[in-house]
C-alpha cells in the first residue's frame, strides 16, 4: 500500500508538473525528427529564435512528436479518467442502491434492469456507448462509469437491506425519524468503508479501460496524448520501433498497480471481513 | 435438477429482454447516423433519405424495435449496414477463431490457474505463495494489449518462434492453427489466470482449517490426496464460480486481443462494426456475447450439483 501512494504521488506529481517536466510540445509535429530512438538529441527553435538542444528520452513517434512529453501529459487524462468515473459510478449507485435498499416496490424493477446491464461485457458495452456518440473526455467518462454503476448498486442495496434491519434503524423509525435523516444519519455511513475500496478498483479499471479504448481508436481524439493513443499510434511500426508502444504500456501498468495496491490496502484496513472475499 | 434448469432457462428471458431494450436503446438514443455513413461524404440529402427509408430508419423509435425484435425471434439478425450481408452469416463466419481462442484460454487459464492457487494456499506465506499472488496483482494491472506487445516482440519478432499475427483456420493444418493461437492465448490468459489462482487461493485456505483436513492428514495421508480430495474438492464450488463470471473479463479480453493479433473473429467484428456505426451488428454481437455469459453461469450454476451433493435444485 505504501509503495502504491508513493508510485501515484509521483505519477500525479508528474501530470501536475508536465508544463515544466517536459522540453517539447507534446503535440508538435516535427517532420525530420520522425522514429528517433530513445536518447536522441534534437535541436529546438525557441518562439525568439534561440536554439538549444533537447533530448528525446523515449525517442519519438512517426509524426516526430516527442513520447516523453506526450507520455507525461498522458498521466493528466489517466488520472482524471479513473478519479471521474470512480466519483461518477459510485454517486449514481450509492443513489440508486439506497433509494432501491429502501423503497421495497422500486426493487424488482431495478434490480432486473441491473441484472441486464451485467449480463453486456463491460468493456462491450462502454465500446460501444462511446463510439456511438461524440468522442470526447466526458463521452469517454460517461460510458467507461455506466457499465460499472449495477455492481456498486449491488453493494450499497445489500448493505441497506442488511442494515434496516438492525435494531438502531428500527430504534430511529420509532421515534420518527424522517427518511431522509434515516437514510443521511443511519445507513449511509454503513456503506461508505466498503464503497470506498470498490471506488479505488473502479478507478484501476477506468485507467485500464480509457487506454484500451484510445488503443483501438474509439476513444479520446487521437491527437490528444493519451496512454492508449500514444500505443495506438505506435502498433504499426511496432516491430521497428518498440518504444512508442513499450514506455506509455508501462506507464499504464504502472500506475493501474499502484492504484490496486492501494485498494488492497485500503480493503485491509477499512473492512477486514472483505478480505476474506477476495 | 431438470426443472431447474427449464425454471433457470425461462429466467434467462426476462434478463435478455432487458438486455436488448437496453442495446436497442443505446445504439438509437446516440448521436451519429448510419444513413449518412453509408451514404459517403459526396451523397446528396435525396441519397441520404432514400437510404434511411430503406433501412426503415425513418419510422418511429418504437416501431422499429418491435420490428427487430420480431425478426430477431424468427432467428433473423437483420441484414448488416456496412457489410452488406447477413448479419448470421457474419457472426458464422466470424465465431470460429472466437470460440478456438476462448476455449484454448479458459482450458489453459484453469490448468494454470488452479495448481498454482493450490499451491499458493497450501505454502501460506511462503516464497512461492507470495510470487503466485504479486503475479496475480500484476495480472490484474497490465492491460491486455501491453502484454500483447511484449510477447510478439519477444517470441514474433526477436526470437522468431511464432508467427506475429493472424489466424490460421483448424481445416488448413493442425500445426499452423495451434502455432497461430499460441501468443494470443498467452495473452488473454493472463488475468483470467489472475482472477482464478487468487479465488483458488483463498478458498482452498478457507477449506485448509477445517477439521476433516486435519483428520485427514491424521490418517497419514499423503499431501497430494489431502489437497487434491479433500481440500480441492470442497473448495470447487466458488472456483467454478469465478471461472463462470470471468468469462465476462475474457469477452472484454477477446475484443482486444484480435485487434492486437489481427485475428477475424467475433471481437474484431464487434470493434469494426462500432467503428462503422453498424446497428444491427453491433446489436446482434452484442446480445450473442451477454447470452453465452448469461446461459455460462447457468451451467456453471448446475456444475454446482456434481461438485457438491449438498446442494439440490
Amino acid at each position: 500500500m505504501v509503495l502504491g501512494v508513493a508510485v501515484l504521488f509521483v505519477i500525479c506529481a508528474m501530470a501536475i508538473a508536465a508544463p515544466w517536466l517536459t522540453e517539447f510540445d507534446p503535440s508538435a509535429i516535427d517532420p525530420v525528427a520522425r522514429n528517433k530512438t530513445p536518447g536522441s538529441v534534437a535541436t529546438v527553435r525557441a518562439d525568439d529564435g534561440s536554439t538549444r538542444e533537447a533530448r528525446h528520452w523515449m525517442g519519438t513517434d512517426s509524426l516526430g512528436r516527442d513520447i516523453s512529453s506526450r507520455v507525461v501529459y498522458g498521466a493528466r487524462v489517466s488520472l482524471i479518467v479513473g478519479v471521474s468515473v470512480a466519483v461518477l459510478s459510485v454517486t449514481a449507485g450509492l443513489a440508486v442502491g439506497l433509494v432501491t435498499g429502501y423503497l421495497r416496490w422500486l426493487d424488482g424493477v431495478v434490480m432486473r434492469v441491473m441484472d441486464g446491464l451485467m449480463a453486456i461485457p463491460a468493456i462491450l458495452l462502454a465500446i460501444a456507448l462511446v463510439s456511438l456518440s461524440s468522442a470526447g473526455l466526458v463521452a469517454v467518462i460517461v460510458a467507461i462509469a455506466v457499465p460499472q454503476v449495477p455492481q456498486i448498486v449491488r453493494l450499497v442495496r445489500s448493505v441497506v437491506l442488511s442494515v434496516r434491519e438492525e435494531p438502531y434503524v428500527e430504534a430511529a423509525i420509532s421515534v420518527g425519524t424522517p427518511t431522509l435523516p434515516l437514510m443521511a444519519r443511519h445507513i449511509l455511513p454503513n456503506t461508505l468503508p466498503p464503497l470506498i475500496v470498490q471506488a479505488t478498483y473502479i478507478c484501476a479499471t477506468a485507467i485500464l479501460i480509457e487506454a484500451l479504448l484510445s488503443f483501438l481508436g474509439v476513444g479520446i481524439p487521437p491527437e490528444t496524448p493519451t496512454w492508449g493513443n500514444i500505443m495506438a499510434e505506435g502498433r504499426t511500426l511496432f516491430r521497428v520501433y518498440p518504444h512508442s508502444v513499450f514506455y506509455p504500456g508501462v506507464f499504464l501498468s504502472l500506475t493501474v498497480l499502484a492504484v490496486n495496491l492501494l485498494g488492497d490496502g485500503l480493503r485491509d484496513t477499512l473492512d477486514p471481513r472483505m478480505r476474506k472475499r477476495l | 435438477m431438470f426443472a431447474y434448469i427449464a425454471r433457470r432457462l425461462v429466467a434467462t428471458i426476462p434478463v435478455m429482454a432487458i438486455v436488448a431494450v437496453l442495446v436497442f436503446a443505446m445504439l438509437r438514443l446516440t448521436p451519429g447516423d448510419p444513413a449518412s455513413i453509408i451514404a459517403g461524404a459526396a451523397a446528396t440529402s435525396q441519397d441520404v433519405a432514400e437510404i434511411r427509408t430503406r433501412l426503415g430508419l425513418d419510422r418511429p423509435i418504437v416501431t422499429q424495435f418491435f420490428i427487430w425484435i420480431g425478426h430477431l425471434l424468427r432467428g433473423d439478425l437483420g441484414e448488416s449496414f456496412f457489410f452488406k450481408k447477413q448479419v448470421a452469416d457474419l457472426v458464422l463466419d466470424r465465431v470460429g477463431p472466437t470460440v478456438a481462442l476462448s476455449t484454448m484460454t479458459i482450458l489453459w487459464s484453469v490448468l494454470v490457474a488452479v495448481p498454482l492457487g493450490v499451491v499458493a494456499a497450501w505454502k501460506q506465506g511462503s516464497w512461492i505463495d507470495r510470487v503466485v499472488m504479486g503475479f496475480s496483482v500484476l495480472g490484474f494491472s497490465v492491460p491486455v494489449f501491453v502484454i500483447g506487445y511484449v510477447l510478439i516482440y519477444v517470441f514474433a519478432v526477436k526470437l522468431s518462434w511464432l508467427p506475429v499475427q493472424g489466424y490460421q483456420p483448424l481445416r488448413d493444418g493442425f500445426g499452423g492453427f495451434v502455432g497461430h493461437l499460441v501468443l494470443p492465448t498467452l495473452t488473454l490468459s493472463v488475468i483470467y489466470i489472475a482472477l482464478i489462482a487468487r479465488i483458488t487461493r483463498t478458498s482452498v485456505l478457507e477449506v485448509l482449517s477445517e477439521d476433516y483436513i486435519r483428520t485427514a492428514h491424521a490418517k497419514g495421508l499423503p499431501n497430494r490426496i489431502v489437497l487434491m480430495h479433500h481440500a480441492l474438492r470442497n473448495a470447487a464450488v466458488p472456483i467454478v464460480t469465478i471461472i463462470g463470471i470471468g468469462i465476462a473479463l475474457l469477452v472484454g479480453g477477446v475484443v482486444i486481443t484480435e485487434s492486437v493479433f489481427s485475428i477475424p473473429g467475433l471481437g474484431r467484428l464487434t470493434v469494426d462494426a462500432v467503428l462503422a456505426r453498424d446497428y444491427p451488428t453491433v446489436q446482434a454481437v452484442i446480445l450473442l456475447f451477454s447470452l453465452v455469459y448469461v446461459l455460462l453461469n447457468l451451467v456453471v450454476d448446475v456444475t454446482y450439483t456434481f461438485l457438491d451433493p449438498r446442494i439440490r435444485y
